[in-house]
């Protein structure tokens, strides 16, 4: 699956797409295939405040149970209904259907610090490398 | 893994190996003071003979042909020797806790069929597949609770069994838990003035007992209400899950802490028990432990699974919901099997049994002069009873007819000086409860 080329992206495998000071985050297309089959999403509701670097909910798979990091900080605007009911869209769309959680932007600054796709994709490359060495 | 002995020789060669001089080095990053200074004073090793000779000379020491008026928090029911058979196979008895869940079926199916009974008996979603006890059960209810709510203060009922009590504070002392707890009201219940005084919308669960430690039943519908109205949990405690046979199941629980220790499994010496956590199927994510599932393999086959493991500790290490909780396996296999074997029907009579010997107890009782109920609240098999005397001295006297006397209530309840709880279960005969109020009748006789 291509990452998209106006997202940007963490270490810990989670993507932001900007619409003005909204920031839209979710997991990526690695991460979900890492995790499997996503049975239960856990995420703030609207109003929450979330800081990043910090955890602020979990994806829960048939495997385990991951952690998800706050690529920025802001407070959560809206969390996505889908996933109640349909968390599978995770794995089906993860750039897309499958987001986790919208917030506003307290710091937009920190959202240029982050990689952008081709950096992410080299930088899961080099992740897999490590893994099969 | 096997357990085979190793020769002196064989020690010094793997100490050798590791760069040790003696076993103890092993253990030098523990201070010294927290070691043991000299050796163990244990006897030395004794020949089978031997063995068999001490345990012949302990098994002699029990007491046999007594009566039991004590219960409190641990019960004397009828066992049938189909639950010690069945839990006694070895697939059952000698297999750890499926953690490659799948290939071991019956204990997952064990798991389910006893989630399945306990669901149906307290009248909740979702029952996890046991803990230690009830008393850690409580706790987790709790911890549940504050999970669920984001809130930190618990409101805990004086009248919820003492040792409960004492688990659920030391697993507050460091976690920043804070209990308060509520008195009982003039009939035994929980005072619901002091409940509704207490309550704030900072407070995580409402924990009750009921029947509670003095025997009666708490009403749990206002407590509800009353916890619901301000954002927080009922948490409902079970110490006699007989009662379920004959007391309509707590429903208006968020969670259900259960000890199932009445369903097949003897009092032996407190222990090993099984705990139950019991709860709407809303907070199933928040809840310690794990839960076995029924569902079809690729070819319709019935089969079961590991549901909800997932926020165990050996996956989410401090992150897991819970880091004390074990499933009770084998225990919770034989309240399932006791369970089967009695059936509703059964269990309904067992319960009806348990009832009406405990009222003819009090009636009993009560025609002993200077005996009185305490509380009027309705109760279940056991139910205090205040005496013109110390119950200590008269279950001293009642020792010596071979009667183990009723629970000691100032023990743990100062107030409560001169209150006895007197356990009644179907395993107690009528002309022994007779003789009961009998001897009673003369040790308060005595001259003091």
């Amino acid at each position: 699956m291509a990452y998209p080329t106006n997202y940007r992206y963490t270490k810990e495998h989670e993507w932001v797409s900007l619409q003005g000071d909204i920031a839209t985050i979710g997991i990526t297309d690695y991460a979900q295939h890492e995790l499997g089959d996503v049975v239960f999403a856990e995420v703030p509701k609207a109003g929450a405040k979330i800081e990043a670097g910090k955890t602020f909910g979990t994806v829960e798979s048939v495997k385990a149970v991951s952690d998800i990091y706050a690529p920025a900080s802001g407070e959560v605007t809206e969390a996505n209904a889908l996933l109640q009911n349909t968390p599978e869209k995770i794995n089906a769309d993860p750039h897309g259907e499958g987001w986790l959680i919208k917030i506003k932007l307290s710091n937009p600054a920190e959202v240029g610090s982050l990689m952008d796709a081709a950096a992410y994709e080299a930088y899961i490359a080099s992740q897999a490398k490590e893994a099969s060495a | 893994m096997r357990y085979l002995p190793k020769s002196p020789a064989e020690r010094q060669e793997m100490l050798a190996t590791i760069g040790a001089a003696t076993i103890d080095d092993l253990f030098a990053s523990i201070p010294q003071r927290y070691r043991l200074r000299e050796a163990l004073k244990l006897p030395g090793p004794f020949s089978e003979s031997e063995v068999i000779d001490f345990f012949k000379a302990r098994a002699a020491e029990n007491s046999l042909g007594h009566t039991s008026f004590l219960g409190a928090g641990v019960y004397n029911h009828l066992r049938s020797v189909v639950t010690d058979a069945i839990i006694q196979r070895g697939e059952f008895l000698t297999s750890y806790t499926p953690y490659q869940a799948e290939i071991t079926q019956g204990t997952l199916q064990a798991i389910f069929e006893f989630q399945t009974l306990m669901c149906q008996l307290t009248g909740q979603e979702v029952a996890n597949a046991s803990m230690y006890d009830g008393s850690t059960a409580a706790t987790e209810a709790v911890l549940m609770a504050e999970r669920v709510t984001g809130r930190s203060r618990v409101l805990v009922a004086r009248s919820v069994h003492p040792e409960y009590r004492e688990v659920l504070n030391t697993y507050a002392r460091n976690s920043g838990l804070l209990v308060e707890e509520l008195p009982y009201a003039a009939n035994g219940t929980l005072d619901h003035q002091a409940l509704h005084a207490a309550l704030k919308n900072d407070v995580a669960a409402v924990l009750v007992q009921s029947p509670n430690f003095f025997g009666v039943l708490e009403p749990l519908a206002p407590l509800a209400v009353m916890a619901h109205g301000h954002g927080a949990l009922l948490a409902v405690a079970i110490t006699e899950a007989v009662s379920l046979g004959l007391v309509s199941p707590p429903v208006e629980a968020d969670i259900v802490a259960m000890e199932a220790q009445s369903f097949g499994l003897a009092p032996s010496y407190g222990g090993p028990f099984a705990g139950v956590v019991a709860a709407k199927e809303k907070f199933v994510r928040q809840m310690p432990g794990r839960l076995a599932g029924q569902t079809v393999d690729a070819a319709g086959n019935r089969g079961f699974v590991l549901t909800l493991a997932t926020r165990e500790q050996h996956i989410r290490r401090e992150k897991a919901t819970s880091n004390i909780c074990t499933n009770q396996a084998l225990c919770a296999l034989a309240a399932t099997v006791h369970l089967t074997l009695l059936g509703k029907e059964g269990l309904r009579e067992m319960a009806q049994q348990n009832l009406s010997k405990a009222q003819f107890a009090l009636a009993e009782l009560e025609k002993v002069p200077g005996v009185r109920r305490a509380f009027d609240a309705p109760f279940f098999n056991e139910f205090t009873v205040e005496l013109p005397r110390s119950v200590k001295l008269v279950n001293a006297y009642l020792l010596r007819d071979k009667i183990v006397g009723p629970f000691v209530l100032g023990q743990l309840y100062p107030e409560l000086t001169k209150h006895a709880l007197v356990c009644v279960t179907e395993t107690t005969p009528r002309s022994e409860i007779e003789r009961f109020a009998a001897s009673l009748r003369r040790a308060l006789e005595q001259p003091l």
